[in-house]
């Protein structure tokens, strides 16, 4: 039995689709993701709490489901929103489908509208509130002001552990290698392939809550620190910037992720601000101001460091993205820091900036 | 990195003629990297021998050689032009190859040539087998099982080493030529020797074979600097063993996890990165369906047939970045022209589904065996673009102009359960439409078909959805309820075919959908997933979506019919005309609209045109454009059939046909009417009639007497086209052409042995300009687009060109002409005959364009705007004589066709052609063979079989290669005649008689050269069998006398030295006339 489904936007718009997924109403901000390729990843990657996304790429579900490539726990956005979904999936490694997922996880779907209409508008008038609902008698004139009202808070409490976690090379499918060096994950929504990325290169992995004490975490004397991705405003975590400001002076190399990138700035007095409507995909240049050398990176944030914002006597830009130069990674002088806005952790998404995880590696002292 | 300092003269070397496996997609490619050349400043050099090509127009390179493509000819023009650097990975693997001999023999390092873009070094270590593999090895990425052998022997052991099935693929071939798979000794040894042969290096891969495995590909970009994008992966329909090119193809990848996705990405970025590559390059991967395991097929350091695929699938233009990288510039200083805010550096998202269809040639051959296999046979293809797999499917289908518009074609109608069961092992190009009709009747599950034909599941299903869709509206007893018709069109189901489903006219089916408010809306290629705004105004169309062409301009709108998918008969000619059209309106400030769905063509390039719409040409598909655009009028007539055929619908439509209208060309069609015309005109033409019935055919063909000539009307290329000897033949011909409805009637003529004069003319209503008269070598019997051309006239009196001239002006004044004419005549026994007259672009507009200098289709588009010839700057009349002496000769594919009958007739066989010019004929003629790789002598021995009434005039041919110093081998019966007239000659047994026969003979490729004139229906004779076996095995055909004695002219007068190269550039348009 096929059920009508609306997306009301902020600004108005409605779009009339089909409900699939779980059947329910939720008020979330609209996002849109341009990967082709990785629907589990982004439905899965906690820093979508918070956030209903829209995938611009129309046919979503051709391969299934295969557990193995979720990166956490469960999935993590307000809804889904799509063109079309497949009705059979086809992939060997498949285990489920797109629509029984999102029945499990309870994320109402939305499919059969003009995701490209709904991009262009999110594009010009920006990231903006909406509601997916399967009432066909909706009254916008309520509707409207809770949309406008709405705000994302508190996110990042809602997708980190629940207690300190340790993993050992070998652990969630990564490779076994010998132990080498002690990382300390500063869990602010880490997908799963952060960890894995570190387990792969010989390291143990102890994963923090984001109510963390950075003088435990220093006291633990790992060799290095990794901060992760995650949901929401940064600006908003002021708690944590406090504890990641502490842990900056501690000396202990640091490597930090998109929402860690962003707060380890903020904890050197820099300022962030909402982008229009966010980088969300697959597919944006990045450039190394070192080797000048351009990846194709991950993406997945909202919020960006203000270029102007920054001591260029605290910290210099390391990336910047090609097509709109914001800041995509930054380096501190005179501390063992390095941060990035993209995801060389990728999934989903291209493998490129990997290496990255080589150079932190190598700021823990090892060749790599 | 900014541009390298001290490039200044690029020389750019093309793919030369059309074949199978080397098509358009190089002209597109070659064009764009000019364009971009020029735009950085340079001076481009051209080198190309194909005649027919945009880039070898004076517009887009500053020296233009059409000459044939050796090493010899490049070397002479290096010598002249002095280039100081070589773009050699535009022209395909031909252009590649030249660049790399010119390059390993320190020629141009001796001369100064810097070779841009990918090294040298780094072609060998891509295009060698073993140098390839190694790499592979040492990077550790992995690759089949397999070995470079260079005789049988080593392949037997190496195969009996990995066991059968192998895959077999030959060093430096086109289009996997001569390659395939072996699951037998016997199949081995006789591919293998075919592969041996073909060979540039003499070397074959012999491989594991990986059949079955999904295929993938991927479009990557590297510039200097290290930096590694992927343009677009793409996803094979048909699993590994389809060549790519005979493939239905998909973009982006649907059946491949994120993982999947990027395993195959990072793998294909780090390949090209350890070649050094700079610039596109495409490798194609083997995945194994159920599990990560992957092997690298092979990796292509150039542009390709794949890459201008992308160009178009994605909105990025590969070859124009190619450029630029070559240049020096690294990709994220390279603006994204489509958006204009990112760089070449971001790499695509696509918000839709692109779907390409190979367009196979078995119309034209159908005695070719049409097993797909590693050996590409495809002549061209079409892309569709939709935001859901089955409209981009459905679109696709009805893009190819082969009488289908779904997934029903009747073709199983006669056919038990087991039958249809029974074919699903066969791989050929009705594949889908035989899943299609299994899943219609229900006989077989997806998990059976996918095993069967490895086809992945998914695609099944999507297929399964078309069928159902089908079956639901054939259910629906007329009664198209708002739901089901919104579906049927998201899924692309055109007006046409619900309505012969629904009992219903299409008029009506339209007329319900605008009730239903259901009309196509139109969406941007933009490459970036509508996150940026983007200004280039590529669309598609689905209809589920909203419109977001942006109506803003407020100046007069025409529209350009383009030509559609490349085949036998409809060329890249027509696509130069429809591009020169284009840029001749946008002079004239009009806005142009370019409809079409080649993605291997110039006028598919979104900077062509002020709008292009990437759409199946058929009426409802242009209505639903006119609709949104209401063109102020439309041209027709430089698209081939395909876009006059679309004359009659623009007309109901309410859009004005600019130029001829749509009644004349009618008039230029019907028998009857163009017969008033000519008897008004007081114009000869063979007797003839037209008919519906095999009935009418006979009788007429007996009144006639034979032979005569039997045809469709409005085709193109001679298509179906027949020379009859006897009642059967008319029988056989009615039997296959009654097969598909018939709207326009036979004709049929009396055929009419004589000299074939061919003329294009721009007539402006009043005056007529004929830039040349061209004529053919071989006799009328031979269709036009197969024979060799000269231009000008050699053995015309000037009575009788002041007859063709004066036949020319009154038809194009009888017939209203208003644009192009093109007609064909007869001149038997010094009366002139027409044999038929095409008011519109033909074949012959870009070669005779190019040799007299006078831009024929910028002329003919101004006059279609209203301009006179006089005013234009041109005397009426036909113009002066070149200097030069321009020779068009045909270019063939057969060797890619196994089974296909070779010997020329009416309907046109060849792919392509190049051209010979020179101020000398003889050298003109020499340098069209020459051009069309026609070049001997080897081994000076040759076969000669010729049927009875060719023998006693074979005999002078016979006696003029003897005197060239050839042996000469013949059937006993040729023999006979040959050596009672003093030319001695071997006779050798016929094939079914003792050894050694003559196809022993052949098989020890002693022989250069057979000259067969067949006996007509002679398919299972040994004509068939020497003819074929000689293609195969590599050896010249050819199947009349004329081009025998064109050829022995040119041979006999080839001297040693250098051939005279010509600029084409330099050539232009003298104004005077001479006669008026």
């Amino acid at each position: 039995m096929i059920t009508k489904a609306f997306l009301i936007l902020e600004d108005g718009t409605v779009f009339e689709g089909k409900s699939f997924g779980a059947k329910k109403e939720v008020i979330s901000e609209i996002v849109f993701n341009t990967s082709m390729t990785g629907y589990l990843e982004v439905l899965t990657d906690p820093s979508y709490a918070g956030q209903a996304v829209t995938m611009t790429y129309p046919l979503i579900g051709n391969y299934g489901i295969a557990k193995a490539d979720m990166e956490s726990r469960k999935g993590w956005p307000d809804g889904f929103i799509v063109r079309e979904f497949s009705r059979m999936p086809s992939n060997f490694r498949s285990e489920d489908s797109i629509e029984h997922f999102l029945e499990e996880n309870g994320i109402p779907g939305i499919y059969g509208i003009d995701t490209r209409a709904l991009t262009k508008i999110l594009r010009e008038k920006g990231t903006m509130n909406g509601m997916i609902t399967t009432n066909e008698n909706y009254d916008l004139e309520k509707i409207l002001p809770a949309l406008k009202e709405y705000r994302v808070t508190g996110v990042v409490k809602k997708v980190t552990c629940d207690a300190i976690e340790s993993y050992k090379p070998g652990d969630i499918k990564s490779e076994t290698v010998d132990v080498k060096y002690h990382v300390a994950v500063i869990d602010v929504g880490t997908k799963k392939n952060i960890i894995r990325c570190l387990l792969n290169r010989g390291c143990e992995v102890t994963v923090y809550p984001c109510d963390f004490d950075a003088q435990t975490v220093i006291d633990s004397k790992p060799d290095g620190i990794m901060i992760t991705n995650g949901p929401g405003d940064p600006s908003e975590c002021v708690d944590i910037i406090g504890q990641i400001r502490r842990l900056a002076e501690s000396g202990i190399p640091i490597f930090a992720i998109c929402l860690g990138h962003q707060l380890m700035a903020l904890a050197h007095d820099a300022k962030t601000y909402k982008m229009k409507y966010g980088h969300r995909g697959a597919n944006h240049p990045v450039k190394n101001l070192d080797s000048g050398k351009v990846y194709i990176s991950s993406q997945n944030h909202g919020y960006v460091v203000d270029a102007d914002s920054i001591d260029s006597a605290v910290a210099k830009p390391w990336f910047i993205n090609v097509n709109d130069k914001t800041v995509e990674g930054l380096w501190y002088i005179g501390k063992p820091i390095r941060t990035v806005q993209f995801h060389p952790e990728a999934n989903a998404g291209p493998k490129d900036s990997e290496l990255l995880f080589d150079e932190f590696i190598k700021m823990m002292g090892g060749d790599a | 990195m900014p541009k390298m300092e001290g490039i200044k003269r690029v020389m750019v070397i093309g793919s030369g003629p059309i074949v199978i496996g080397q098509a358009a997609e190089f002209d597109y490619a070659g064009t764009q990297a000019c364009r971009s050349l020029k735009e950085e400043g340079m001076e481009v050099i051209l080198v190309n021998s194909n005649p027919a090509t945009i880039m070898t127009d004076k517009d887009i390179a500053d020296k233009v050689y059409i000459e044939p493509l050796t090493v010899e000819v490049l070397q002479h023009i290096i010598e002249v032009e002095k280039p100081d650097s070589l773009l050699p990975n535009m022209g395909g693997q031909a252009g590649l190859n030249l660049g790399m001999e010119l390059a390993e023999s320190g020629f141009l390092e001796s001369h100064g040539v810097k070779l841009l873009g990918t090294t040298a070094e780094t072609i060998r270590n891509a295009e060698g087998r073993q140098e390839f593999k190694d790499m592979m090895e040492r990077i550790g990425e992995p690759c089949a099982a397999s070995e470079l052998v260079e005789n049988i022997e080593d392949g037997i052991a190496f195969a009996e080493k990995i066991g059968y099935p192998v895959v077999l693929r030959p060093a430096y071939t086109l289009g996997g030529s001569g390659g395939g798979i072996a699951h037998n000794r016997q199949e081995l040894e006789e591919i293998l020797a075919n592969g041996l042969r073909l060979s540039r290096v003499g070397q074959v891969l012999v491989e594991r074979c990986i059949a079955g495995w999904k295929e993938i590909e991927y479009e990557v970009m590297r510039d200097s600097n290290g930096t590694c994008i992927t343009v677009c992966n793409m996803e094979n329909l048909d699993p590994v063993g389809v060549h790519t090119g005979d493939s239905i193809v998909v973009a982006p990848s649907q059946t491949l996890s994120d993982k999947e996705y990027q395993m195959l990405r990072t793998s294909a970025l780090r390949i090209i990165d350890e070649l050094g590559i700079t610039g596109g390059c495409n490798v194609q991967f083997a995945l194994h369906p159920t599990s990560f395991e992957y092997i690298v097929i092979e990796v292509n350091p150039r542009v390709s047939r794949s890459s201008a695929l992308a160009s178009k699938a994605t909105g990025y233009p590969i070859a124009k970045v190619s450029a630029k990288i070559a240049l020096g510039y690294t990709l994220d200083e390279i603006p994204n022209a489509v958006t204009g805010k990112t760089y070449a550096s971001f790499e695509p998202a696509l918000d839709y589904v692109v779907v390409k269809v190979p367009r196979l040639p078995f119309d034209k051959f159908i005695s070719a065996k049409r097993t797909l296999t590693t050996q590409m046979k495809a002549t061209g293809e079409v892309m569709s673009i939709c935001t859901n797999f089955e409209g981009a499917l459905m679109k696709a289908l009805r893009s190819l102009s082969q009488h289908v518009d779904c997934l029903e074609t009747g073709d199983y109608d006669g056919l038990s359960d087991e039958e249809v069961l029974e074919q699903l092992s066969v791989v050929d190009d009705r594949r889908i439409y035989l899943i299609a009709e299994i899943l219609r009747r229900g006989i077989s599950t997806y998990e059976h078909i996918h095993e069967v034909t490895m086809i992945d599941e998914w695609f099944i299903d999507k297929l399964a959805i078309l069928v159902e869709m089908e079956k639901q509206i054939k259910a629906c007893g007329g009664n198209l309820s708002k739901e089901l018709l919104t579906e049927a069109k998201r899924l692309e189901f055109p007006d046409c075919v619900i309505a012969r489903w629904t009992g219903k006219k299409e008029e009506e089916i339209k007329e319900l959908r605008y009730e239903y408010g259901l009309i196509a809306a139109f969406k941007m290629v933009d490459t970036c997933a509508a996150e940026f705004a983007s200004e280039t105004p590529y669309y598609y169309s689905c209809f589920d979506g909203t419109n977001e062409v942006v109506e803003q301009s407020d100046r007069k709108k025409i529209m350009v019919l383009g030509s559609g998918p490349i085949r036998i008969g409809q060329g890249i000619e027509f696509d130069y005309c429809s591009v020169h059209s284009v840029w001749a309106l946008a002079k004239e400030g009009y806005e142009t609209i370019i409809v079409n769905n080649n993605p291997e063509t110039v006028s598919t390039d979104f900077d062509i045109a002020d709008k292009l719409y990437f759409e199946p040409l058929t009426p409802e598909d242009v209505e639903n454009i006119v609709r949104l655009e209401n063109p102020d009028g439309a041209v027709v007539q430089f698209g081939g059939q395909t876009a006059i055929n679309l004359t009659e619908s623009l007309m109901k439509m309410g859009v004005k046909i600019l130029g001829t209208s749509a009644d004349d060309v009618d008039a230029a069609e019907d028998r009857e009417l163009f017969d008033e015309i000519l008897e008004q005109c007081c114009i000869p033409r063979a007797k003839g009639d037209t008919v519906f019935t095999t009935e009418e055919a006979l009788k007429v063909a007996n009144e006639l007497g034979y032979p005569v000539l039997i045809r469709p009307s409005y085709v193109l290329g001679g298509q179906g086209m027949q020379i009859a000897v006897s009642d059967d033949d008319i029988k056989e011909f009615m039997a296959v052409v009654t097969r598909y409805h018939q709207e326009h009637p036979i004709l049929i003529d009396k055929y009419l042995m004589g000299k074939e004069i061919e003329v294009d003319a721009v007539c402006d209503g009043e005056d007529i300009l004929i830039p040349g008269i061209m004529e053919h070598i071989e006799r009328a019997g031979i269709h036009s687009g197969d024979s060799i051309s000269v231009y000008p006239a050699q053995s015309i009196s000037e009575k009788i060109q002041n007859v063709l001239v004066d036949y020319t002006r009154k038809l194009a004044r009888s017939l209203h002409v208003i644009g192009l004419i093109n007609i064909q005549f007869i001149v038997y026994q010094d009366e002139v005959y027409v044999i038929e007259v095409n008011p519109r672009s033909s074949r012959t507009v870009p070669y005779i364009s190019k040799v007299t200098g006078i831009p024929i289709v910028d002329l003919a588009s101004r006059v279609i705007l209203g301009a006179k010839i006089r005013d234009l700057g041109y005397e009426p009349g036909l113009a002066k004589k070149s200097e030069y002496k321009a020779i068009k000769m045909p270019v063939f594919s057969f060797e890619k066709l196994r089974g296909a009958e070779i010997s020329l007739g009416p309907e046109m066989k060849s792919t392509g052609e190049c051209l010979g010019i020179s101020k000398s004929f003889d050298e003109a003629l020499y340098k069209a063979f020459k051009g069309a790789g026609i070049d001997l002598p080897k081994h000076k021995k040759m076969i000669i079989t010729l049927k009875d009434s060719d023998k006693l005039e074979g005999v002078e041919i016979a006696r003029r290669f003897k005197k060239l110093g050839y042996d000469i081998f013949a059937t006993r019966s040729t023999a006979r005649v040959f050596n009672e007239n003093g030319v001695l000659t071997i006779p050798v047994n016929r094939i079914n008689e003792e050894s050694p026969t003559l196809m022993d003979l052949l098989l020890e490729h002693q022989i250069d050269l057979v000259i067969d004139t067949p006996t007509h229906g002679d398919k299972l004779k040994d004509g068939f069998l020497i003819r074929r076996t000689a293609i195969e095995t590599g050896v010249n055909v050819l199947t009349s006398l004329d081009t025998a004695a064109a050829l022995l002219t040119s041979l006999e007068s080839s001297e040693e030295g250098k051939l005279s190269i010509v600029d084409i550039a330099t050539i232009s348009g003298e104004m005077k006339q001479e006669t008026k």
